[in-house]
């Protein structure tokens, strides 16, 4: 019977999937191959707040709108980046239990990459799990996916990591045959999304305000590697002020983090943004909205 | 062939009579460590008026080898607390890898990490009591050093059976005998916390820490020494024992009747 | 070891029943002598080639240098089957390693994955091992890990039975950022010395020397005072 429907309106099986039935269990493909539950999954990540990522010389920034759906709660609490060892950060967009379970995996992925390695997590072997991770939430009727979009900023330590515990240091006058410039170490961005799709990213952006966000990194030129952690932490809060004014009506808390280099203002280490340097890009990012208006209105004068 | 795999290739029952699986039992009692391997001697710490000040020497022995000169047996646990090691240490890295993982965790709650000196103390000796009762102890005997709930110097002891003690001053291994005499003249038990100073507490660590080298055996002259005040930890780790006396053996000759 | 309780003695009269303590005392060990330096350029690692099972030497010319990864090598010390079926073990997880990660693995996830395996079985093992690796960011790194399984990074490191007598001499030798050939003449003759004097050290001294490029195998044999042959592959 399901056949014949399908088969009946033909030409619109690629508009919509409701009535066809493919679109009730996850682990059921449709017949042109789209499995709807992770896309559904994918209309609750566009529904939620705006998160951006940026990817910067020296470090990494996480920025995420908070929208204010209640005057009751406490301004400032019921924080929506968390930290992941001590190096990684994540945000995400959509439904906000999935993050933190997806949060709470990577934290124990994290964890169990110590207990046999002896030290942090890579960024990217990070992502890797958890790609794997949510990509299993799309292969059983059982469970459904992810309604999440995450992003995951690290930073891999370019110093030169002791095994955790280690007694005893080596040479004094340090290892012999080390080559001058070796890779090692640096900023790492992921987004990973229901699907488990995942990819490495010079800036991401997610959530409801995606569009605009990501028109606003594409004109940064991170590809170039030049912008600096501090104007990363300025351009974040620009890009979520930016991205908030198709929906003005409501009322936000702008959340930022960063990592820095070891050498930088968090020692490699994930952290809020100190709140004066936020407002100070608050501010800013207000600014710079205002005289785009003032522009704006000047042109009308002509 | 029959349907009992694990039969197959064994002699024959009707032959050798049956096979006393009481050899394979997995249950029943396990032999664990009994001795320690590579082992740390003696902690030392004082209270003084504001902070705490621990030492240790940085010699792990093999038996009666000095096989490894540049161990830090002091470890610093989040912002303002401090763990010295004595006893095993491969057991002391397990231990500081567990310790690692509570302060990452403990970070993930946006107060921080809340957890003071008292309250690892506690945990610690826990830690040592499930381990004594598993009959696989963790073959160390520490000091835990830092600040207590009310922000007061914290100094406590916990052994590898979960026994836990407290003092102004305390040491443990050898330094339980040489060091803790010592401490308790310069430091006797009616003088208040407050008369204690931090030069004072660091002179004395100096004085036992010299005797000990004189004295044990499975000691060395080069230390560790981390001073905790409200202002965060200091730790040197690289000192050397000095104003040592030894000109006075000219004058010993012999061991008895003889004098040249 | 699991220690069959109430039950002694070696063989069971029937044959069948084995005392497992008795077998591990009469297991093939390594009564060693190994070594691993860092130099100007990398690592060494060096062993003699005597394994013994009591008096008697069960193999004269044994390789106690295993390759664990490209360029991270160890040295193995005591019982000849645990520290194969370690150095086994970690080989793989390292191979796993390279390919799930896109990445050589470092000196310290070696390192780490031998202590894991030490620390953990230390009551079911008689292993002393030393971690010898290079690769290009940190450079030649030496690991030590004795019975007890605790991880010790050192500038250098001796380890077996023979090394007991060489204590003295590496201490006095030693210098940092020494040449190939100086690191190689400082292995060389400590562990002619282990041998000299250490009744379960003996045979031919095999190197293994690791720099930026790749492994390179040194061979000296005594009946030319360990002089030669040098390189071999």
């Amino acid at each position: 019977m399901v056949c014949l429907l399908v088969w009946g309106f033909g030409g619109l099986r690629f508009e919509t999937s409701i009535g066809t039935g493919y679109d009730l269990s996850n682990s059921v493909f449709s017949p042109d191959g789209r499995n709807f539950q992770v896309e559904y999954a994918v209309k609750a990540v566009e529904n939620g707040g705006t998160a951006v990522g940026i990817r910067c010389k020296d470090g990494v920034v996480l920025a995420v709108e908070k929208i204010i759906t209640s005057k009751l709660l406490k301004p400032g609490a019921n924080k929506r980046i968390a930290t992941v060892d001590r190096h990684v950060g994540i945000v995400s967009a959509g439904l906000v239990p999935d993050g933190r379970h997806f949060v709470s995996r990577a934290r124990d992925e994290a964890s169990s990459w110590r207990g046999v390695y002896k030290g942090p997590i890579p960024t990217s072997a990070l992502a890797n799990r958890l790609g794997g991770y949510v990509q299993a939430y799309t292969l059983y009727s059982s469970v459904r996916p992810f309604g999440t979009t995450a992003i995951v900023a690290g930073w891999d330590s370019e110093a030169e990591l002791a095994v955790d515990g280690q007694v005893g240091s080596g040479p004094s006058s340090g290892s012999g045959g080390k080559v001058e410039g070796a890779k090692g170490g640096g900023p790492g961005l992921y987004m990973i999304e229901p699907s488990g799709l995942y990819w490495g990213y010079y800036g991401a952006a997610t959530g409801k305000g995606r569009q605009a966000a990501k028109a606003e990194l594409e004109k940064l030129d991170l590809s170039s590697g030049n912008l600096s952690l501090a104007d990363g932490v300025k351009e974040a809060a620009r890009i979520i002020y930016v991205a908030h004014e198709d929906s003005k009506d409501k009322e936000f808390e702008l959340e930022m983090s960063w990592i820095s280099s070891v050498d930088g203002p968090t020692k490699g280490r994930h952290e809020e943004v100190p709140k004066e340097l936020r407002e100070e890009a608050e501010k800013a990012a207000k600014r710079a909205l205002e005289g785009e208006d003032e522009e704006e209105e000047e042109k009308m004068e002509e | 062939m029959n349907h009992f795999p694990e039969a197959w290739g064994r002699p024959r029952d009707d032959v050798y009579g049956a096979y006393d699986h009481s050899y394979l039992q997995t249950t029943g009692p396990k032999a664990h460590t009994s001795s320690p391997a590579v082992t740390g001697t003696s902690v030392l710490g004082v209270k003084f008026n504001g902070g705490v000040v621990l030492a240790t020497d940085n010699l792990a022995s093999y038996g009666s080898l000095a096989r490894f000169t540049d161990v830090k047996r002091l470890r610093v646990f989040g912002s303002n607390a401090i763990v010295g090691f004595g006893g095993d240490v491969s057991d002391m890295q397990y231990i500081d890898r567990l310790l690692e993982s509570i302060d990452i965790r403990e970070n993930y709650s946006h107060h921080g990490n809340m957890l003071n000196a008292k309250n690892l103390h506690t945990y610690l000796s826990k830690v040592f009591y499930k381990r004594r009762s598993e009959f696989n102890p963790l073959w160390n005997h520490v000091l835990v050093a830092g600040y207590d709930g009310e922000g007061e110097p914290f100094l406590s002891s916990a052994d590898l059976l979960g026994t836990t003690f407290s003092a102004p001053h305390l040491a443990t291994g050898f330094g339980a005998h040489l060091a803790v005499p010592i401490l308790r003249r310069l430091f006797p038990e009616e003088m208040p916390l407050e008369e204690v100073s931090k030069e004072a507490a660091i002179d004395a660590l100096k004085q036992c820490l010299k005797v000990l080298y004189y004295r044990d055996a499975r000691s060395m002259d080069k230390y560790s020494i981390a001073v905790i005040t409200k202002e965060g930890i200091d730790i040197k780790e690289n000192e050397v024992i000095e104003g040592q006396s030894w000109a006075f053996a000219e004058r010993v000759k012999g061991y008895g009747a003889q004098t040249k | 070891m699991v220690a069959p309780h109430g039950v002694t003695g070696m063989l069971g009269e029937d044959g069948i029943h084995v005392d497992m303590q008795h077998l591990k005392s009469g297991e093939v060990n390594l009564g060693t002598s190994i070594m691993a330096i860092n130099f100007k350029d990398g690592v060494i690692l060096g062993a003699d080639s005597r394994t013994t099972t009591g008096a008697y030497i069960a193999n004269r010319v044994t390789d106690k240098l295993t390759q664990v990864h490209d360029t991270i090598w160890c040295c193995r010390s005591g019982s000849a089957a645990d520290t194969q079926a370690v150095a086994d073990i970690v080989s793989y997880h390292l191979n796993m390693y390279g390919v799930t990660n896109n990445e050589a693995p470092s000196t310290q996830v070696a390192a780490s994955l031998f202590q894991e395996l030490c620390y953990e079985n230390k009551d079911a093992l008689s292993a002393g091992i030393i971690i010898a690796g290079y690769d290009p960011r940190h450079g030649g790194q030496v690991y030590s890990i004795p019975l007890g399984g605790s991880l010790h990074k050192q500038s250098f490191a001796i380890g077996g039975s023979g090394s007991t007598y060489i204590y003295g001499y590496t201490d006095a030798h030693w210098r940092e950022q020494m040449t190939e050939q100086e690191g190689i003449d400082f292995v060389r003759s400590a562990l002619q010395e282990a041998i000299k004097w250490d009744g379960s050290s003996g045979g031919v001294i095999r190197l293994v020397v690791l720099t930026k490029k790749g492994a390179v195998r040194h061979l000296y044999l005594p009946d030319n005072g360990y002089t030669g042959p040098g390189v071999t592959n």
